[in-house]
């Protein structure tokens, strides 16, 4: 199978998304579509998938003209779609799932689960899917939820399979196995678009790369050809520097510390058990873990969030255990939230709105409860410009902007407040390299400004770019304790699995002053 | 869904790589001038005002064009004249036209003809914009008031018994008994306001049950010796003393109770709560993002308890206008709670809006008091305006189906909707 797109075009109101794209795959062929937010890479996966109709230009499969008017007509022509976001109901299995839609039936209408059943397991090995097909989809981690996506599109016989962002939500070592089984559909015959804005993903798996940039075709090339330095300027469109310069760190005075914190989750499972930690002034402590390890819990109980059933939380020594978030607030901790979009913004407000959203009952925004809406606009045009926000106006609605620039504005507004502690969760994720490369710059200029940054991440790229120390959590408990120099990417990886026995043998000699690794 | 913004091409084009600075670039170019930001303003509120008003007339447009069909095929006569279509096309259709001209004719003279008519007009839109009010300013908290029909009903007990069990001075006692409306209606709020914040309990089941309670505690009332008039059996209370009662306003012929501006102060005082002040700021953050709001430190059920209180306040200063400004002055069973009701469809008509609100009152208004003289003088029953009524708010909820009759594409100049419609 071939499929080609030729000179798509497609505007949407004040924006072209695409712009006279031309890419082909063919089947056996991964091909990898880079490009920032907002380059058009979804707006031409959903012009293929149906979504959307192109306002110029034609799509070919083997040479024939395909006019896909929805996305069955698209699944009927043998293209399947797994969206960033899954569409699977939580209480089904995932025989189920698959089924759903086109279940085999016996007579008088009768699902045959059976045949159903054996097909999913069928497909499920072939492809090195490994999943249990009568596994209750919520009882699943993200990363399985995913192959069952796959599988989905499998099971209605996708010859060319689109992967949109797939690897945003999975951990390090989902996103190995994935590109493992990226390999395997290749090799099955399939033909496998792989969106993505991460660089080491796509130079790993892919045949061919295309760059997108500002809705056109800005570069085609191969990995073998490209590096990553190369293709993230030609991402940008101007030069990035991938690494992030900073100094080691000067650390004051102890400003956060937790002692033996204990917390549950909603469903009353312990799922921080027994932390401690310290975060000094001027440095930036990383908790690294798998997503699910206690890490969010762990934070909301920092952040006066979620009330911890046992131990101590204090601020530049004052004891602070189950202040409200508005008390923390005062006292100097800023916090960003891991889901910016539920936690951290309110869509439908302006974005001057969302940059004071927790500061409006001081001055100079209001006096008296009554709201200085001269003062709010400044701070916020300020803001805009300092933090390089793109937005039409500082009224446009938040929901209105990209993902970087909504990140944007929360990291204004937090960084704008932060005065002590600055703890930010999954503060990249999703995000384009222009985007995380200004963010990252931020937080070092914070650091040393002389805020205690608690950086809460499980991008390992990240965690090792920013961090001073690493703490590794697992399970709900912290397995090791390292100092950026003497942290690899192997022994970090190691400790996230929690294979702490190996990463004692790979941690570097333990010097004679002092001790690199705490392995508890 | 809404697949957030991942790879919405909100962002400008990128811009051309900067030569020297190694910043990202402040945005091209800086605005011209004063002058042209704020007629670009201005321009972008008419605008948005024009795309707010479009969507409600044509919804009240349609519903009258289907009231009037209704009209039609429900009169025997004109349906006598379309049996005979073929025969006589025109007398047909000259007696549809006849009917429903004569109809709408007299349903605007009797609300807007005269300056008498006038009046009545705006004493029926009075308890409806204050309960619209009150709906509405729950509604931005992330509220379903309900409960405008038992907050009324409780309201118009206290201020009425405030109203006929006491001797005052006018100047003190109908201030005294508008206060103990608002006092009874927020308390009567305030009930599903704590269950809301303290248990969760959904306020639409909660305000449905308290009305049902509400009703009852007026019966209970109305059978005590304190609300009976000495003779009396049945449920009926004493009537208001003159002292508590609302002065009626004469400005040319046009006759209508001072309650009028107490729901237009009311609407100042809701938006500039809403729109001004910081506690507004909250109720709406907590209205549009409960959970943003719970992150930036505001207390969440608080705003509930809050705007419960306000909305229960001002769907009691409209029983309290009802008992003080309406004649007879006195409560019976089920104290025009149906009033109640309507303002939940006046607050969805004016969008949550205290602007949109008052406008949507009068249109409710106009109907219900021309309703009754064109019952009077066409033979069209009163019934017809619950219906148009109906219909209203049936377009208005399901904005979509305006949309395809009248082929106005979805959302064009409003931010939001523009975004959500390229999701997936």
């Amino acid at each position: 199978m071939k499929v080609e797109l030729r000179a798509i075009t497609k505007r949407f109101p004040g924006v072209v998304a695409c712009d006279g794209v031309d890419l082909s795959v063919e089947s056996g062929e991964v091909h990898a579509l880079l490009g920032e937010n907002g380059a058009g890479k979804s707006t031409l996966m959903n012009i293929l998938f149906g979504l959307y109709q192109p306002d110029e230009g034609e799509i070919l499969l083997d040479g024939a003209p395909l006019t896909a008017r929805s996305p069955a007509d698209a699944i009927a022509a043998g293209v399947g779609m797994v969206h960033q976001h899954f569409m699977l109901v939580p209480v089904f299995t995932v025989a189920e799932n698959v089924m759903l839609g086109i279940e085999p039936t016996g007579a008088l209408g009768r699902i045959d689960r059976a045949e159903a059943r054996r097909r999913v397991v069928d497909l499920s090995d072939r492809y090195g899917l490994a999943v249990n097909p009568d596994a209750v989809i919520e009882d699943l981690p993200v990363g399985v939820q995913q192959r069952v996506e796959i599988l989905k599109a499998l099971y209605r016989d996708a010859r060319c399979l689109i992967l949109d962002e797939p690897t945003a939500v999975l951990t390090p070592g989902e996103i190995e196995e994935l590109m493992g089984i990226i390999r395997q559909l290749a090799a099955g015959g399939r033909a496998v678009i792989f969106i993505s804005h991460k660089l080491r993903e796509v130079l790993t798996v892919a045949d061919e790369i295309t760059v997108l940039r500002g809705g056109k075709v800005v570069g085609n090339t191969t990995p073998a050809e490209a590096d990553e330095a190369g293709l993230a300027s030609m991402m940008v469109g101007r030069d990035v520097q991938l690494v992030v310069d900073k100094d080691v760190a000067d650390p004051g005075d102890t400003v956060l510390a937790a002692s033996d914190l204990v917390v549950e989750d909603d469903r009353g499972n312990t799922v921080v058990d027994g932390v401690s930690l310290e975060v000094r002034a001027g440095e930036i402590l990383a908790v690294a873990g798998v997503q699910g390890n206690g890490q969010t819990e762990l934070v909301e109980a920092v952040c006066g969030l979620r009330r911890p059933e046992a131990g101590r939380v204090t601020l530049d020594g004052r004891d602070v255990t189950g202040l409200g978030p508005d008390h923390l607030f005062q006292v100097g901790l800023a916090h960003v939230p891991e889901d910016r979009q539920r936690d951290g913004l309110v869509g439908s407000f302006p974005v001057a709105s969302n940059l004071v959203l927790n500061q409006l009952r001081n001055a100079p925004f209001s006096r008296r409860g009554r709201i200085d809406r001269r003062a709010v606009r400044r701070h916020a045009t300020r803001l805009v410009e300092e933090f390089d926000v793109r937005t039409p106006s500082v009224d446009a609605a938040a929901s209105t902007l990209s993902g970087g620039n909504q990140q944007k504005v929360i990291i204004a507004r937090e960084f704008f407040h932060a005065r002590r502690l600055l703890v930010l969760s999954q503060p990249t994720r999703g995000l384009d390299v222009g985007s995380i490369q200004y963010i990252h710059r931020q937080v070092v200029a914070k650091r040393d400004e002389g805020a205690a940054v608690l950086l809460n991440s499980s991008e390992l790229d990240e965690v090792l770019a920013l961090a001073d120390r690493i703490a590794v959590i697992y399970r709900g408990r912290i397995v090791g304790v390292v100092d950026r120099a003497d942290a690899s990417r192997e022994l970090i990886g190691l400790l996230m699995a929690g294979a702490v026995d190996e990463a004692a043998e790979v941690a570097p000699e333990a010097g004679e002053e002092d001790e690199a690794v705490t392995v508890t | 869904m809404s697949t957030a913004t991942t790879d919405a091409p909100t962002q400008p084009p990128a811009e051309p790589p900067d030569d020297g600075s190694g910043g990202g670039g402040g945005g091209g170019g800086e605005g011209s001038g004063r002058g042209a930001a704020f007629g670009a303003a201005l321009w972008s509120r008419l605008r948005a005002l024009a795309n707010a008003l479009l969507l409600p007339a044509l919804a009240l447009f349609t519903a009258l064009v289907i009231g009037a069909l209704v009209m039609i095929f429900t009169d025997p006569n004109t349906l006598n004249q379309w049996s005979s279509f073929f025969a006589d096309p025109v007398g047909a259709l000259k007696a549809s036209w006849d009917l429903v001209s004569d109809a709408y004719g007299a349903l605007f003279h009797y609300s807007l003809g005269t300056p008498e008519f006038f009046g009545r007009t705006l004493t029926e839109a009075t308890p409806l914009a204050l309960g619209g009010l009150s709906v509405a300013l729950a509604f931005r908290a992330g509220l379903f008031n309900i409960g405008a029909a038992g907050q009324l009903v409780i309201g118009a007990t206290c201020a009425g018994y405030v109203g006929f069990a006491f001797d005052l001075p006018a100047p003190i006692h109908l201030p005294l008994a508008v206060l103990a409306g608002f006092a009874g209606g927020a308390a009567w709020g305030s009930i599903a306001g704590v269950l809301k914040a303290r248990t969760g309990a959904h306020e639409v089941i909660t305000t449905i049950m308290l009305n049902y309670i509400s009703y009852r505690v007026l019966d209970y009332a109305l059978r005590s010796q304190r609300f009976r008039p000495p003779g009396r059996a049945d449920l009926i209370s004493r009537p208001v003393h003159d002292s508590a009662r609302l002065p009626i306003i004469d400005v040319g012929d046009v006759r209508f109770h001072a309650g009028l501006f107490l729901a237009i102060a009311a609407a100042v005082a809701v938006w500039w709560l809403l729109e001004r002040s910081t506690v507004g700021f909250r109720m709406r953050t907590v209205g549009a993002n409960p959970f943003a709001a719970r992150y930036a430190g505001m207390s969440v059920g608080a705003m509930y308890i809050l705007a419960m209180v306000l909305a229960g306040g001002l769907a009691g200063l409209m029983g309290t206008v009802n008992i003080t400004g309406r004649p007879s002055f006195t409560l019976t069973s089920g104290y025009y709670a149906f009033l109640g009701f309507d303002a939940i469809a006046v607050a969805l008509l004016g969008r949550a809006n205290p602007a949109g609100v008052l406008g949507a009152a009068f249109l409710f208004g106009v109907l219900r008091a021309g309703s009754t003289g064109m019952q009077a003088n066409t033979d069209t029953p009163v019934d017809i305006i619950v219906v148009i009524q109906a219909l209203i708010i049936l377009f208005v909820a399901a904005p979509a189906l305006v949309r395809q009759i009248y082929r106005i594409k979805a959302g064009r100049a409003t931010g939001q909707s523009f975004t959500t419609n390229w999701g997936l």
